[in-house]
């Protein structure tokens, strides 16, 4: 025996829905959570990760004992966490002796995990150890810069993984338009060896040149730190097949009310709302704006014009 | 515009993103702040980069400043969740197909007939509702004793269930597609026992903690030990409730152990009283036999049914009390 449920209140209808696969995707959300044991690193650097992507990004404070993302049954919790949360993206931070201040980034496919690639933190260097000038801070939500230098990204598999899973985190919404004075901030990756990436948050500042493109100049502002790639694991070919495969783009939406003809040309539809001719304004009929009135302040002037003309002559 | 470093530079502007593949950092960097200066210096040249094609866009101005249409994201990423599938169609929508029975939009308000009127098509006061028929004419092959409006009732009713039927297979062929609608769950509800027709009762909280109790007890150490599950509650406090009084009274109260004893003797007593002196049969008794006494002097005969109608007047054993000692 079936039972049919429907959501009762319209709010819960419009949650279900925009939780429902589409076929344009717009933004990633993320679930930032830590294991069993974290060191005052790996706290530091959750906590800021969620301060970064505050819109889009959930943190869970308890600690998880089991999950653990590299091994066959440990993923159960976080496909659950993310089936509820609603989140593609994961960020999972740990401290054990064998692999300390260590952090696992993973993204989600269908709520079942994608992929994998574990990293390890060094030379961290928090937000607040940073000093600028509070003007350049960069403002929440605001769509980042994302810039990788170093060959080893191109060369090195590891590193290619780490790029793609890093412009995933840092990228936020997909967006049509983007407002040109809402640019202030840029991530900056450098492969600086074929196993470490320097990552920094920076502010923009954009300075007046000769020409329309202002200058760019990157304050360093946020979190530093160096990540040393330790284990990763890779999608599995027919899931990847799956996941890359791109929809045709959107229909283009049928512009109302417009019609083009060889004949007539471009016609377009008008809808008038029902006119109530007992209640139209024909004219005003305030006192100030009667026709004596005006003729009559005309005629004034001209009198005081005539009569100052006359005392200067 | 492509100019000779974009050819260096992979840019993907759809993503503010800029990838320079030909940069080499110093194997043996010369100190911590020089590799970071560096860093910032080539991604510096990139962000540049970038916002040299933003720049040259054109835009349109607003309020909140220049809005640039963004050119779409040429990095290729995974998705989040798989393309939506299409809906298989339904049995009417097949069956339409075939007989090529096109949709028709229908207006929400229809004239009505019987009052010369614009009426609504579905709602209150509907145009032709089943219900506002006053009378149904008989045909001739009706039986007489039939009610006709429990009859279209009826037949409401089947045709309600039906479509409901209809609904529930076409959402189930959805689901085996994998395209239910965002906002339909299909739960399956319990299976009825075999030779029951009625659905077996759900068990609430509660009963599943008084259950879970009544398991504990028949461990050895009667359920006290048991290790507790994350979210179960301790066991509600079973056998008898004592609550003891304080010997001793406060200052001006009452003495509680005192009030609770007199309390439970006037309730004996109270009780029992009617064992002790049953006061209205005493009186009847006293009165017959006065009125026995005058009568019996009157004409003494010595009658010895008049002792055995005595006897019944004399007070009967109390049937409630039992013998002191019974045969062991």
């Amino acid at each position: 025996m079936m039972e049919i449920r429907t959501p009762k209140t319209g709010k819960a209808k419009r949650v279900l829905e925009k939780r429902a696969p589409k076929l344009v995707e717009t933004g990633k959300k993320t679930l930032i959570l830590h294991g069993t044991k974290t060191s005052a690193t790996v706290s530091s650097v959750l906590m800021e990760l969620y301060r970064l992507k505050k819109g889009g990004a959930i943190k869970y404070s308890r600690r998880n004992e089991n999950i653990r993302p590299f091994e066959s049954g440990g993923e159960t919790s976080l496909e659950f966490f993310s089936q509820k949360t609603d989140c593609s993206l994961f960020v999972y931070g740990s401290h054990t002796k064998k692999r300390p201040d260590n952090l696992v980034l993973g993204r989600m496919y269908d709520h079942q995990v994608y992929d994998l690639i574990e990293v390890g933190i060094e030379n961290f260097k928090s937000l607040l150890s940073f000093s600028y000038d509070k003007k350049f801070a960069p403002h929440e939500g605001t769509k980042p810069f994302i810039c990788f230098t170093g060959e080893g990204f191109e060369n090195v598999p590891e590193l290619k993984h780490l790029k793609e899973v890093l412009t995933d985190l840092f990228r936020g919404e997909v967006v049509d338009n983007l407002n040109l004075t809402g640019l202030d901030r840029a991530y900056v990756c450098s492969a600086i060896s074929p196993t470490k990436v320097f990552l920094t948050h920076c502010a923009l500042k954009l300075k007046r040149s000769g020409t329309i493109v202002p200058r760019m100049e990157l304050v360093e502002v946020g979190p530093s730190m160096d990540l040393v790639i330790r284990r990763n694991r890779l999608p599995n070919e027919s899931l990847m097949k799956e996941a890359m495969r791109t929809s045709k783009d959107k229909p283009k939406k049928k512009e109302k009310n417009v019609d083009q003809d060889a004949v007539r040309g471009k016609i377009g539809k008008i809808y008038m709302p029902d006119q109530k001719l007992d209640e139209m304004h024909l004219h005003d009929k305030s006192k100030g704006l009667k026709r004596e009135r005006k003729e009559s302040k005309l005629l004034n002037e001209e009198t005081d014009s005539k009569k100052k003309k006359k005392s200067s002559e | 515009m492509e100019t000779e470093t974009d050819q260096i530079y992979h840019l993907d502007v759809g993503n503010l993103l800029g990838f320079n593949p030909n940069h080499r950092f110093p194997s043996a960097p010369s100190s911590r702040e020089e590799l970071v200066k560096e860093c910032l210096e080539e991604s510096r040249k990139l962000v540049q980069a970038i916002a040299n094609a933003l720049f040259n866009f054109t835009s349109t101005e607003t309020n909140d400043g220049p809005i640039v249409q963004l050119p779409p994201p040429t990095t290729k990423l995974p998705r989040e969740k798989h393309v939506p599938r299409p809906k298989p169609p339904t049995k009417w929508e097949e069956f339409a197909l075939k007989k090529g029975i096109q949709k028709r939009k229908k207006d929400k308000v229809v004239w009505d007939e019987q009052t010369d009127q614009f009426k609504r098509r579905h709602g209150y006061d509907r145009v032709n509702d089943d219900n506002d028929v006053p009378i149904i004419e008989a045909k001739a092959t009706d039986e007489p004793g039939e009610d006709p409006f429990a009859k279209r009732l009826d037949e409401k009713k089947k045709r309600v269930g039906k479509q409901q039927k209809n609904r529930l297979q076409n959402l189930k062929a959805a689901e085996k597609a994998g395209a239910l609608p965002s906002h339909v769950q299909l739960a399956a509800t319990s299976l009825p026992i075999s030779g029951t027709k009625s659905q077996p009762k759900k068990i609430g909280k509660d009963e599943l903690g008084d259950v879970a109790g009544l398991a504990a007890t028949s461990t050895a150490s009667g359920g006290k030990f048991d290790k507790k599950l994350p979210g179960e509650k301790a066991p509600k406090k079973q056998g008898k409730h004592h609550k003891y009084l304080p010997v001793v009274a406060g200052r001006g109260a009452v003495n509680p152990e005192k009030e609770q004893t007199n309390n439970v003797l006037s309730k004996i007593f109270s009780k029992h009283s009617h064992e002790i002196l049953n006061v209205g049969k005493a009186i009847n008794m006293y009165n017959v036999k006065k009125e026995k006494k005058k009568s019996g002097r009157s004409d003494k005969s010595g009658r010895s049914d008049k002792s055995g109608r005595s006897d019944k007047l004399k007070p009967k054993k109390d049937i409630t009390k039992k013998p002191a000692n019974k045969a062991k």
